[in-house]
Parts: structure tokens; C-alpha cells; sequence
């Protein structure tokens, strides 16, 4: 069976997190990203990130704002903070939903 | 004389009885938000200690505090849009209302009789009868040829029974008089700056001052001086320095004046920047540890206390107003998210939210007097708020 390169490529990548640091990221998600996004991801400054929200957005177009920011606004670029695998975790996180 | 038996056990239960309800003022009390529970937790800064929980106030990351003119009732600003009146006597939730869908803060009228919430969504601000809760004034933050609707920030009370805020999308500072009635007379300033993100008003009510995270500089309003309009100030501050990435917005209180300077944040830098509060004139910048959230000066202004965003956020530094120097460097935990000064200063309250912790610094020796376990604390609010222009 094919998968699609990107969901493979995803959950090889997804073993390689430990649990701690995928705790870590939860946290990192809900309070620091929560900052700017509210800490149920249902927006502040920043807009919505709940699965309803970014359902019909590409996953590219999530990671590439993640890790580069979006400039005119408050985004800031994370890919001094996230490693590339943690940046898709967190999409694989937002995508499917975080329980609170 | 011989006193009769029921005589003496009316007396003898009329003194046990009365020592079972002391009475107690609220001066010397205050609010801790534990921000991940819907919980806020009622303290007393004489002995330090936890008085009360109350329970069921919603979405509270990011929640903020103002107190009634007697000093007896909370003002809870969820982000959820809750507003909640807390009696903190009986700790008991004396009202609560949904008002919006999202919401960054309130005031509290220079007459306590209303209290204002600044919202997100819808963008604008609400007006509430501060006894009942009951809707005063609606006013949408609408902008442009469109009528776009703006989120709204930094929103203070000032004298003269007017609200003052920041219209985040629009760039534009209103001022809404509730002096002649309900219905406000709205007052706007357009073009003031790009992507205001906060504001704060002097301690004497007479600047409001807008930070700008889409331009150097900041936007100033003399409300004695209408007629002059919004004036930019420092908007030179950066040059020469690289902007970082801004992981958190950096917060402006009237807590952030001396009787000579301002002391703000630098947007995107590890910076304080020290300003004449006469010329409006950058005097200096102070190089700290991270880039400032809060910025605060003690009571006397002999010092300023300032936490710092994302990632380094386990630290506090304290400067020295005379030498502008870091006189200090402190660890009070995970993820420093607020402090508070008692009211004449002689203890500062830290918040560390990951530490799971509240710790009382005493301000000359900077030594910890006490740590008190609390479930994720943000924002920490004093009632001696209740009689400060802005808070």
C-alpha cells in the first residue's frame, strides 16, 4: 500500500519525539503559542487554531508559518526555537485537535 | 451581687459568638488568577497568605483585574469574554455575564460606576453598570470607508469620566466621555501608529501613551491638550539594532513611570528604554536579560522590577532608577508571568506559572520571604488598584 510521502514521512518522524518533549510541545502550544492564539487555540491576537479552523489550509502553508512567521504582523518565525520534526508534530497536533 | 445563671450564659455566649465573625477590611487584600482552572485565589499581604478560592470563572488565561471604589468587589475579565463581580469578602461570585466571544481587559470609571471590557471579538468596548452588570453602552471599534471592525486594547479609565483605548487594526486612538450621560460623546484619533498593542496612562491621568508593534516609536495624547492631536515619540529607538522575533507582547501599565522617566519596553529587543517624562525624549536604553512583558517600578521609584517574554522567561531583573543599571537578577521560576507591589512597596509578588508558584521578594534585600503553591498564576492584582487612575 502507497501512503502519501508527507503522512509517512510524518509518523516515522512523530517516533522520534520522546513523550517528555511531546509534553513539552503540548505545553509550548497551549501557553506560549496561547499567548497570541488564547490558550484554547480559539484566537486572541493571533487567529483560531482549532482543527475547525485550519481544516481547509495546507499543511505547507501551516509549517512554512510556523517556521518562517508572517511579516507585517505579530507571527514570529520558530525555527530557531522548533526543530523541523517538532514543527510537524505540532501540525499533525493542531490538525486532529489538543485535548484540554 | 448575685448573677443569675441565664444571665451569665447570655453573656458568656453573646462573647463566643462575637468572636466567631471578625471583621476584616479589604485594603490589605488581593486577587491571583490561576489561569488554566477557571479559579482565582483571594490573598492578604499582611501575614501572606491564601484566604479563599472561587471556582467557575471560565477561560481566565489572560485575565485581568479591577476592583470597586470600596475596595469590596473584583472585576474579573475572562478571555472568554466573562465578566465576573467577586465579593471578596465572601468569596462568593456576587454577578457573572458572557459579554463578548473575546476579550483582553477593562476599567473601572473614575466614579466606579462603570466598568468597560475591551474586546476582540466583536471588536470594540462594552459599557456595564458596575453594581448590576447591565449594559450601559455598546461601541463598535469601527474604522475605514468599509467599516472594518478593529480589536480593541489598551483601555484605561481617565479623569473626567472617559474611557481611553487603542484600536489595534484601525490605528487609532477614541476616547469615549461618559460625563454627560450614558451615551458616550466618542472622540477619535486616526493615523496614529501601526498595530497599537497596548496603552497606559500617567499616574495623574494625563498622557495616554499607545506602544506600536508595526513601527518603531510610540504615539502620545495629552489629554489636557486635545487640540495638539497624537504625537510620536521615539520613533528612532531602534535604529542600529536588529529586531528579534517578539515571541510575547510586551505589556504597558502607568505602574512604568518615576517622577522623572518612563521606563518601557523595547519592541523585539532586550531592552529598557528610559525616557524624559517631560521632553518625551529617549535618554537612555538599558541592555536586560530578555525582552521585556512588564516593566515596573516600585512604589517610591527607586527602582524598576521587569520580567521578560518567551524563552527567557524564568528571570526578573531589577534596575536602579538613579544609576540605570541592573542592580539585580532573580530566578523565581518557570515562566515569570506577572508581579505586584504591596502598596507602599516593601514586597513585590512574582508569578511563575510552570514553577507553579507565587513568591514574595522583599524589595531591599531581594530575599524570597515566602513561596505559595498555586495551579498555573498569572496575573496578580492588589485592591489598593482601586484608587489608581488606570488600574
Amino acid at each position: 500500500m502507497l501512503l502519501s510521502h508527507s503522512v509517512y514521512a510524518t509518523q516515522a518522524l512523530s517516533a522520534m519525539l520522546s513523550e517528555q518533549r511531546r509534553a513539552e510541545l503540548r505545553d509550548l502550544l497551549l501557553q506560549d503559542c496561547g499567548s497570541c492564539h488564547g490558550m484554547t487555540l480559539k484566537g486572541g491576537l493571533g487567529p483560531a487554531l482549532t482543527p475547525e479552523a485550519l481544516k481547509d489550509k495546507p499543511r505547507e502553508f501551516i509549517e512554512l508559518t510556523i517556521r518562517e512567521g508572517r511579516s507585517g504582523t505579530p507571527m514570529p518565525p520558530w525555527k530557531g526555537i522548533l526543530s523541523q520534526d517538532e514543527i510537524r508534530w505540532l501540525v499533525d497536533t493542531l490538525y486532529t485537535g489538543i485535548k484540554q | 451581687m448575685k448573677i443569675p445563671v441565664n444571665t451569665l450564659f447570655a453573656i458568656f455566649l453573646l462573647v463566643f459568638l462575637s468572636g466567631c465573625h471578625t471583621l476584616r477590611g479589604t485594603g490589605d487584600m488581593g486577587v491571583v488568577i490561576e489561569r488554566a482552572t477557571g479559579s482565582v485565589q483571594i490573598i492578604e499581604t499582611t501575614q501572606q497568605t491564601k484566604l479563599n478560592q472561587v471556582d467557575g470563572l471560565g477561560d481566565l488565561s489572560h485575565a485581568s483585574i479591577v476592583f470597586s471604589r470600596d475596595e469590596r468587589f473584583a472585576y474579573v475579565f475572562g478571555r472568554d469574554g466573562g465578566l465576573t463581580k467577586i465579593d471578596l469578602l465572601t468569596a462568593k461570585i456576587d454577578k457573572r455575564i458572557i459579554q463578548s466571544g473575546n476579550s483582553i481587559g477593562g476599567a473601572i470609571s473614575q466614579d466606579g460606576k462603570l466598568v468597560a471590557v475591551s474586546n476582540y471579538t466583536p471588536g470594540g468596548v462594552k459599557v456595564f453598570d458596575a453594581e448590576t452588570l447591565q449594559l450601559v453602552a455598546d461601541i463598535p471599534a469601527l474604522y475605514g470607508e468599509d467599516k472594518q471592525q478593529s480589536k480593541v486594547v489598551g483601555l484605561v479609565d481617565a479623569p473626567g469620566q472617559k474611557f481611553v483605548f487603542s484600536l489595534y487594526d484601525a490605528g487609532e486612538i477614541w476616547i469615549a466621555d461618559f460625563s454627560q450621560g450614558d451615551a458616550p460623546d466618542v472622540t477619535r484619533f486616526k493615523g496614529i501608529g501601526k498595530q497599537p498593542y497596548d496603552g497606559l496612562i500617567t499616574p495623574d491621568g494625563r498622557y495616554y501613551i499607545a506602544g506600536l508593534f508595526g513601527e518603531d516609536g510610540l504615539a502620545l495624547l495629552d489629554l489636557w491638550h486635545l487640540e495638539k492631536g497624537v504625537k510620536s515619540i521615539l520613533n528612532d529607538y531602534g535604529r542600529g539594532s536588529k529586531k528579534m522575533p517578539v515571541y510575547k507582547m510586551p505589556h504597558l501599565e502607568g505602574w512604568a513611570m518615576t517622577e522623572d522617566y518612563a521606563f518601557l519596553p523595547a519592541v523585539g529587543r532586550n531592552e529598557v528604554l528610559v525616557v524624559d517624562r517631560r521632553s518625551w525624549k529617549q535618554l537612555a536604553s538599558i541592555p536586560v536579560h530578555g525582552q521585556p512583558v512588564f516593566v515596573m517600578a516600585r512604589p517610591d521609584g527607586r527602582q524598576v522590577w521587569v520580567n521578560f517574554a518567551f524563552p527567557r522567561n524564568d528571570t526578573v531583573q531589577v534596575l536602579d532608577t538613579e544609576t540605570l543599571q541592573v542592580a539585580e537578577t532573580l530566578k523565581p521560576g518557570k515562566a515569570v508571568l506577572h508581579m505586584e507591589f504591596t502598596p507602599r512597596g516593601e514586597h513585590v509578588w512574582i508569578s511563575a506559572r510552570d514553577a507553579g508558584k507565587v513568591t514574595v521578594y522583599d524589595t531591599e534585600s531581594f530575599k524570597a520571604i515566602t513561596t505559595m503553591p498555586m495551579n498555573k498564576p498569572s496575573g496578580i492584582f492588589f485592591t489598593s488598584r482601586a484608587h489608581r487612575t488606570g488600574l
